[in-house]
This record gives structure tokens, sequence and C-alpha cells, in this order.
């Protein structure tokens, strides 16, 4: 089944691999390929890297943009009905913006728009973590919109009431009283969407960025076996995604102890 | 006239496009320093009445005059005149996320221009002045149902308002805890604050108010010195309602 190490290959394993049982040795010169060989192991950390700020990135583009997105969202659903003039017009205007973003955004693959992102939109820039950054920014952005503008409903609406009778504005009082009082509340789902981002991210490879999954792919390709190559891109998600679940899990457990 | 520091004129409130008419032609005028306390069977739309009195509500119809100037004006800065208009819920609406602290310093210092050290001196004083000096750093979860209306009264009075409108604010307490701020209501009433309560509690009406409004269905059947509205009715309406709540 595995070629005969020490002679189909042109790279060459250490004697004391090449030396045990056949199983055995099959098995360490496998590893030894994938991991040790031309220091192949610094692949997969620069893939963690890249994975873990293309993520960082595209999360706090996606809460930017999606606190921007519902806030449009919701100050259109509570308001139009009582304003008029020019403010009516342009709030309209970007609310009908909001949901067609949020319509395209959702209605299509992430990797899609990853690749329109590369190779059309930003076909002149090098910065594959930067672009790709963006684009699942953007992306994250139409489901953190949701996710925020259902944290600012689950807000009793007295307290924009109590907001407003102290003199505060309808956009003070969004940021001083309700934002601060939704944000409390989706934590814990947006920590999840950062673990959902974190998986959805592995197809950046699609553009050549070298993240955990491209690298098990690339070193797969070189070695000509597979096998340890995406065990350890699995392996790595699947550590770094219990880690964050546990955090997650934590924070929950903090919130819901300081509920009042 | 000059006295009145706020003047309803013909206010109108229909909800659901007409479906609901909450207000049908209200016309009431409050003065400095009276204490108006507005009585009637629930859904006469007292709590609509007070709401348009401050555009929480904005009215479909008729005018409110606030200090003389019209606030239902597109172009009055309802903000600035809401400054001057306390109000105090039924249930309370602290703020959950802020210390009692930051609850009474936060609209003065962004509205007010007033410095933290400045907002939390008088909100120390308004603290002592209702006996919860010490919750000044609790949250208001932390609070029994008569603290918190205690301290959403004095965080109303942080911003120093002309006028306080009150839309019951013991409805949600329980009973044993009605007394206590009914209590700082009244101090608040004997040191000439103009007030506008909407309540059930007929012992306070009887006892602090100037003037007693009665609505029904979206009117003011009667309204009059509280002797007279309690000992002597002139509706039939009155009469029947207060029969019921006495
Ligand atoms: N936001 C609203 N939408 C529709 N109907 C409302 C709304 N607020 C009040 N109403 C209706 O207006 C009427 C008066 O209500 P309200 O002013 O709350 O009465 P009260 O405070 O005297 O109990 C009621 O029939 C109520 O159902
Ligand atoms: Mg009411």
């Amino acid at each position: 089944m595995k070629p005969s190490a020490s002679q189909t290959w042109p790279l060459k394993a250490p004697d004391w691999i090449l030396n045990g049982p056949e199983w055995l040795s099959d098995l360490g010169y496998d590893f030894y390929k994938s991991f040790v060989f031309d220091n192949r192991y610094q692949m997969y950390i620069k893939g963690l890297g890249n994975t873990l700020l293309l993520t960082l990135l595209a999360l706090l583009i996606g809460v930017a943009l999606g606190v921007v997105i519902s806030l449009i969202r919701v100050s259109w659903d509570k308001n139009h009905t009582e304003m008029q003039g020019p403010g009516r017009f342009f709030l309209g205007f970007f609310n009908a913006l909001a949901k067609i973003y949020l319509t395209v955004i959702r209605g299509t693959p992430a990797v899609v728009q990853l690749m329109i992102m590369y190779f059309v939109i930003f076909a002149s820039s090098r910065n594959k973590v930067m672009v790709a950054a963006l684009s699942f920014g953007i992306n994250s952005g139409a489901y953190v919109a949701e996710i925020i503008r259902g944290g600012i409903m689950s807000i009793d609406e007295g307290q924009m009431e109590a907001g407003r009778s102290l003199g505060f504005g309808y956009v003070a009082t969004m940021r001083y009283i309700i934002l601060p009082q939704a944000f409390k509340a989706v934590l814990p789902t947006l920590a999840n969407e950062f673990i959902v981002l974190l998986k959805e991210t592995a197809v950046a490879g699609y553009v050549g960025l070298t993240d955990v999954t491209y690298a098990g792919n690339i070193i797969g390709g070189n070695c000509y076996d597979y096998l340890f190559p995406l065990l350890m891109s699995a392996l790595i998600y699947l550590i770094l995604v219990m880690f964050f679940t546990f955090l997650v899990g934590k924070l929950e457990r903090r919130l819901r102890s300081s509920e009042r | 006239m000059s006295a009145d520091i706020i003047q309803a004129i013909n206010l109108e409130k229909h909800f659901n496009g007409g479906d609901i008419k909450a207000l049908n032609g209200v016309n009431a005028s409050v003065k400095k320093g009276e204490v108006v306390v507005v009585i009637g069977p629930s859904g006469s739309g007292k709590s609509t009445f007070l709401r348009c009195l401050n555009l929480l509500e904005v009215p479909t119809g008729g005018q409110v005059l606030f200090e003389g100037v019209d606030i239902t004006d597109k172009r009055a800065d309802i903000n600035l005149h809401r400054q001057k208009m306390g109000m105090v819920f039924q249930h309370f609406n602290l703020f959950p996320h802020m210390t009692i602290l930051k609850n009474m310093t936060l609209a003065p210092v962004k509205l007010l221009g007033k410095s933290q050290a400045e907002a939390e001196a008088k909100a120390k004083a308004l603290l002592e002045r209702v006996g919860l000096s010490d919750r000044a750093n609790a949250y208001p979860s932390q609070l029994s149902g008569g603290q918190k209306q205690r301290i959403a009264i004095v965080r109303a009075l942080c911003m120093d308002p002309e006028v306080m409108l009150f839309d019951e604010p013991t409805s949600a307490l329980d009973p044993e805890m009605v007394g206590e701020v009914l209590e700082v209501m009244k101090e608040l009433a004997k040191e000439g604050m103009t007030m506008v309560v909407v309540t059930h509690e007929m012992g306070f009406a009887r006892e602090m108010a100037d003037r007693v409004i009665f609505m029904a269905e979206g009117k003011i059947v009667e309204e009059g010195a509280p002797e007279k509205i309690f000992s002597a009715p002139e509706q039939a309406r009155t009469r029947e309602f207060l029969a019921k709540v006495l």
C-alpha cells in the first residue's frame, strides 16, 4: 500500500525511523514527511496564525457593519411612520440598501463572495488576508446584523421611553442605553458567531491564502499523502473550537450570575 | 395665560388609523406649582394624555404648549423641552446596566454639560433626601420596587425639571412599598414642584391635589378641587367611578 519509503521518495527519513517494524516505520515516515521534513510544521503554524487573524478581523468588520445595518433597520421600523421630509427619504434609502445587502449576502455562498472579492474587485491587491477578512467580514455582518437587531428588540420599550423622557435624542438613547444592554444580551451569540466564522474561513484557500485548511492541503500535495496533513488541520480546528466553546460557556455563566 | 406652564388644546390621539380613539379633544392646563391628579377608569386615556404632554405619544390632533411654546410644532426641539419635564413610569424603567449613581448622572452630564463631580454631588444630595445614600453604587436589580421608584423620581429630579409627570407610579408596587413612594411625592409637592399625576391612590389625590381631573373614554368628564370631585361630583359618570374605587 505505502511505497517503500527510502527508495521511492527523494526525501530521506532518518535511519531510526526506517529501522523499526514495517508498519511503525511507515507510520513514522508519514509523520516525518508531514510535519518534520523541510520544517513543514511551520506551515501549520502560519496557517493557524492566518486563520485566527482572518477570523478576528472578519468578526470586527462584521460587528461594525452589523451594528450599522441593524441600527438602520431598527430605526426605520420604529420611526418611519412618524417621519417625513429628507430624513425619512435618507433613512428609507439606507434601509432599502440594508435589505438588499442582507438578501444578497445571505443568498450567496461565502466562497463565491470571497472569489469575487479577490479576483474581481480587488484583483490588483496582493494582501490576501486583508481582502479575505473584508470579504468574510461583509459576509458575517449580515448575520451579526440580525443577531444585534434581535438584541435591540429584546430590550424593554420602557428603556427607550425613559431615555427620551430625560431629553436624550433617539441616537443618544440607542448609544448610551439600548445598545449596551443589547450587546450584553447577545454577547454569547456573538461569541458563537466567532466560532462559526472560524470554520467558515476554511475556504480561504480558494484565493491561495495559507490558512489551516490550505496548509494541510498543500503539504498533503507535497507528500502525495493527505492522511496526516488533513488530520492535523482538522485537529487544529477541533482544538480551537473546543477552546472557544469553553470560553463562551464561561462567559455565559459569568453573564448569568451578574444578571439583573 | 402666562401662568400656565402646560396647556393642552383640543388634544386628540387616535391609534391604528382612527380605530382606537384614545383621546378625543382634551383641553387642560397646568399652572406653575400646581399639583394636578388625573383619575379615571382603565383605558380612559390617562396615560395617553400624560404621554402626549411630553410627546412620548405624538398627538394626532391639537397642540401642547409648554411654557408658552407649541412643542407639537415640527420645528420645536422636543429633546430640549423634555429636559424640563421629568417623567416617572409605572415600571420604573431604571437603566439596569448602570449603577444608581450612573442612572442619575448620565443625563445631567451628557445633556446639561455638568461635570461628573457636579452631577454626583447633586445626585448624592437627592439620594440623601430619599434615604437611599447607601445604594449609590448598587445596581437597580439589587433594589426593592419602592426603592427603584424613589430612584426613578430622583433621577428625573437630577435634571432640575420644571414639571414632573407621574404615570401610576405606585401601581406596580407591593402594597407595603406604596407609602414610601407617595411620601417622596408629597414632599416634592410641598416644595412647590409642578406635578401631573395619574394615579389610583385616591388618598393622595384628596390630600395633595390642587385639582383633580376625571377622564373617561378619551375625554375630561369633570375637573375641580378634590373636595368638590370627591364629595360633590356633578357628573353621573364621575359618581359611578368613585363609587367603585372609594
Ligand atoms: N400604543 C397603542 N396602540 C394602540 N392602542 C393604544 C396604544 N396605547 C394606548 N392605546 C389604547 O388607547 C386607550 C387609552 O389607553 P391609556 O391611555 O393607556 O389608558 P389608561 O392609562 O387610562 O388606562 C386604550 O383603549 C388603549 O388600548
Ligand atoms: Mg395607564
